[in-house]
C-alpha cells in the first residue's frame, strides 16, 4: 500500500484517539493505561507474520518468537489486569435502611 | 480483501470499546469489544497471503507456524498469571513493565523483518525499521528502569551529575548518524547489518540516560510518556509491514499517552521539557526553612474528638497511602464517621501516587463507591466547610507554598486547598520532608494536627476510638 496512504491514516487516528482520551475521567486513568498496554499488544500481529514466514531455526525467527511471547502477554495481561480494576469499581450501594 | 476487512472491525471495536472506557458504568463492556476486537485481528493475520503460503508448506508443524502458537500459548499463561497476581498498590510497575514489553515486541519486529533481507528495503522502509528500532528498544530500557526505581529495586530519587545533558545530545545524535547510515541508499548490506545493532545497543542506553534523572514523584508524567512511546512504536512496525491495524492502534495509543502526559505536566505546572531535562526532586531544596517552631503533634485519642464531632470529613490520599497499604483501614474509618453522621468525600489529585489514577485503584480496591472520590477542582471549592481534613501520605500537593512561595520550585502547581479546612490533620511516616524535598508549610500552620507513624496503624486507632 501508498505508504502515504499508511500516514494520513496514522495522523486521522491519532486525532482521533486525542479527542477520545480527553474524555476519559481522572479516576479510570490506570484502567485507560492498561488497556492502552494491551492495544500496543497488536504489535504481534507483526511478530506472528515475521515468524510464520521466517526460516526455522533463523535469528529473526528467534527474536520474532520472542516478541509473539512478550507482546501476548501485554495483550493478555493487560486485558485481564483492566478487567480485575474495572470490576472494583462500583457505584455507592443503595440505602439499607 | 477480506482480511483488511477483518482489520477495519477491530480498529471500531477499539474505538468504541476506549469510548466505553470515558464513563464507569459501561468500562468493563468496554474493555471487552476491545479485546474481542484484538481477537479478530490475532485471527485474520493468520489469513495473510505470506502466511497462507507458509501454512499450506507440506511441513508446515516445522515451519514458523507451530511457534507462532507456542508463543501465544507462552505469553498468554504469563500474562494470565501476572494480572492475577499483581497487588493494586503494584499497578505502576506492571504497567512500567507492559510498556518495556510493547517497545520491545515493535523492537524486535523490526529488527527480525531487517534480519530476514537486509537487502531488500527501501528507504521508506528502512526509515520505519530504524524508528521503531530506536523507541521501541529506548521505551524497553527505560521502563525497565522506571520499573526498577517503581519497585524501589533501585533508589526512586532522581539520578542527576554534571554532563549528563551533553551525554543525552551526544547519543541521541549518535543515533541520527547511525540511522542515516542504515537508511541511505548505497552502503553495503553487511554494514547496514552491523549498523542495526549499534543502533539498538545506543537507543537502549539513551531510554536509561532518559528516565535517569526522574525522581519518583515524576513517575505519573514518564510512565504516561513511554505509554505514548510505545504506542508509536507499534505504528511505526505497522508501517514495515504495511499493517493498518498495527497503525491505527498504534496511533491510538500514542495519543492516550500524549493526553495523559499533558494532564500530568499541567497537575504539576511544569512543562515536559522542563521535567524531562530539570532533574526535578534531586537538587532543589527549598530556601525557605519553616518558622522556628515545630509542628504541633498529636495522639489518635486526641484527634478522636475532632473527627467525632466533625459534619463533613474529606480524606486526601497520597504515595504514602499505597505504601502503607492503608487503603481497607481507611474505608473502615470512613464507614464509621458515616456511621457517625458525616458527610466523608475524598479528594485525589492529578499526580497522587506514581501513576495516573493510582489513587482511584486502590480506593476502587478498598470498595469505596467512586460517587465519593471527587477531583481537586471538585473539591476546592467547598474545602472552607470541610470540618476535617484527614491527608494521608501526600505532600507536595497539599503544600500551600505551590500559592504562595515564588521561590519554591512548586510554585504554581495546582493543589488541594487542605489548609482551608477548620482542622488538618497530617498522617505522616517521619518528621523528615516529603519525597521532593520542599518543606511544607501547611505543617506549620494553626489549625495543622500531625498524626506520626505508619499510616495503616494510625487509621486503625482512629477507628479503634469509634469503635468505643
Amino acid at each position: 500500500m501508498d505508504k502515504i496512504l499508511l500516514l494520513f491514516i496514522f495522523v486521522i487516528a491519532a486525532f482521533l484517539g486525542r479527542e477520545l482520551i480527553s474524555k476519559v475521567p481522572s479516576q479510570l486513568h490506570t484502567p485507560l493505561m492498561s488497556a492502552t498496554n494491551a492495544i500496543s499488544g497488536i504489535t504481534v500481529l507483526g511478530a506472528l507474520v515475521v515468524c510464520a514466514i521466517t526460516v526455522r531455526g533463523s535469528l529473526g525467527m528467534v527474536l520474532s518468537f520472542i516478541a509473539i511471547i512478550l507482546a501476548t502477554i501485554n495483550v493478555v495481561g493487560g486485558y485481564m489486569v483492566t478487567e480485575r480494576m474495572l470490576g472494583m469499581f462500583r457505584k455507592k450501594k443503595e440505602n439499607k435502611d | 480483501m477480506v482480511i483488511n476487512i477483518a482489520y477495519i472491525i477491530a480498529c471500531v471495536l477499539f474505538i468504541m470499546g476506549i469510548k466505553k472506557l470515558t464513563k464507569p458504568q459501561t468500562a468493563r463492556q468496554g474493555n471487552l469489544i476491545s479485546a474481542i476486537g484484538m481477537l479478530i485481528a490475532a485471527a485474520a493475520v493468520f489469513f495473510e497471503n505470506d502466511v497462507v503460503q507458509s501454512r499450506s508448506s507440506a511441513d508446515w508443524a516445522q515451519n514458523g507456524i507451530l511457534w507462532c502458537f507456542v508463543g501465544i500459548a507462552a505469553g498468554a499463561v504469563i500474562g494470565l498469571i501476572w494480572s492475577k497476581k499483581v497487588k493494586m498498590t503494584g499497578m505502576p510497575e506492571l504497567v512500567a513493565l507492559y510498556n518495556g514489553f510493547g517497545g520491545l515486541a515493535s523492537a524486535l519486529v523490526a529488527f527480525s523483518q531487517f534480519h530476514n533481507n537486509p537487502g531488500g528495503h527501501d528507504i521508506i522502509g528502512l526509515t520505519a525499521i530504524c524508528v521503531t528500532i530506536f523507541i521501541g528498544a529506548m521505551a524497553f530500557s527505560g521502563s525497565m528502569l522506571a520499573w526498577g526505581k517503581l519497585s524501589e529495586k533501585i533508589t526512586g530519587r532522581a539520578i542527576v551529575f554534571r554532563g549528563q545533558k551533553l551525554i543525552n545530545l551526544i547519543l541521541f545524535l549518535a543515533v541520527a548518524a547511525v540511522s542515516v547510515c542504515i537508511i541511505l541508499p548505497g552502503v553495503e548490506a553487511s554494514v547496514k547489518a552491523s549498523a542495526i545493532l549499534i543502533l539498538s545497543a545506543i537507543s537502549l542506553v539513551f531510554g536509561l540516560a532518559f528516565v535517569l534523572p526522574i525522581g519518583g514523584g515524576d513517575m505519573p508524567v514518564i510512565i504516561s510518556l513511554i505509554n505514548s512511546i510505545t504506542g508509536v512504536a507499534v505504528a511505526a512496525a505497522g508501517f514495515i509491514i504495511s499493517n493498518t491495524a498495527l497503525i491505527v492502534s498504534g496511533a491510538l495509543v500514542g495519543a492516550s499517552g500524549v493526553v495523559l502526559t499533558l494532564i500530568m505536566c499541567k497537575a504539576m505546572n511544569r512543562s515536559i521539557a522542563n521535567l524531562l531535562f530539570g532533574g526535578f526532586g534531586a537538587v532543589q531544596t527549598s530556601s525557605k526553612q519553616g518558622p522556628g517552631s515545630e509542628p504541633k503533634s498529636v495522639s489518635a485519642e486526641d484527634a478522636y474528638p475532632v473527627l467525632e464531632a466533625a459534619g463533613s470529613v474529606v480524606f486526601i490520599p497520597g504515595y504514602g497511602m499505597a505504601v502503607a497499604q492503608a487503603q481497607h483501614v481507611v474505608k473502615e474509618l470512613a464507614e464509621k464517621l458515616m456511621a457517625n453522621g458525616a458527610e466523608v468525600s475524598f479528594a485525589v489529585h492529578p499526580v497522587a501516587g506514581r501513576m495516573p489514577g493510582h489513587m482511584n485503584v486502590l480506593l476502587a480496591e478498598a470498595d469505596i463507591p467512586y460517587e465519593q472520590l471527587k477531583t481537586m477542582e471538585e473539591m476546592n471549592p467547598v474545602m472552607p466547610v470541610q470540618d476535617a481534613a484527614i491527608i494521608i501520605g501526600a505532600n507536595d500537593v497539599v503544600n500551600p507554598a505551590a500559592e504562595t512561595d515564588t521561590s519554591s520550585p512548586i510554585y504554581g502547581m495546582p493543589i488541594i486547598k487542605a489548609y482551608e479546612a477548620r482542622t488538618v490533620f497530617v498522617l505522616k511516616r517521619g518528621k523528615g520532608r516529603g519525597f521532593s524535598g520542599i518543606e511544607n508549610e501547611l505543617f506549620y500552620m494553626p489549625n495543622t494536627l500531625m498524626l506520626y507513624g505508619d499510616a495503616k496503624a494510625t487509621i486503625s486507632a482512629l477507628s479503634g476510638q469509634f469503635a468505643e
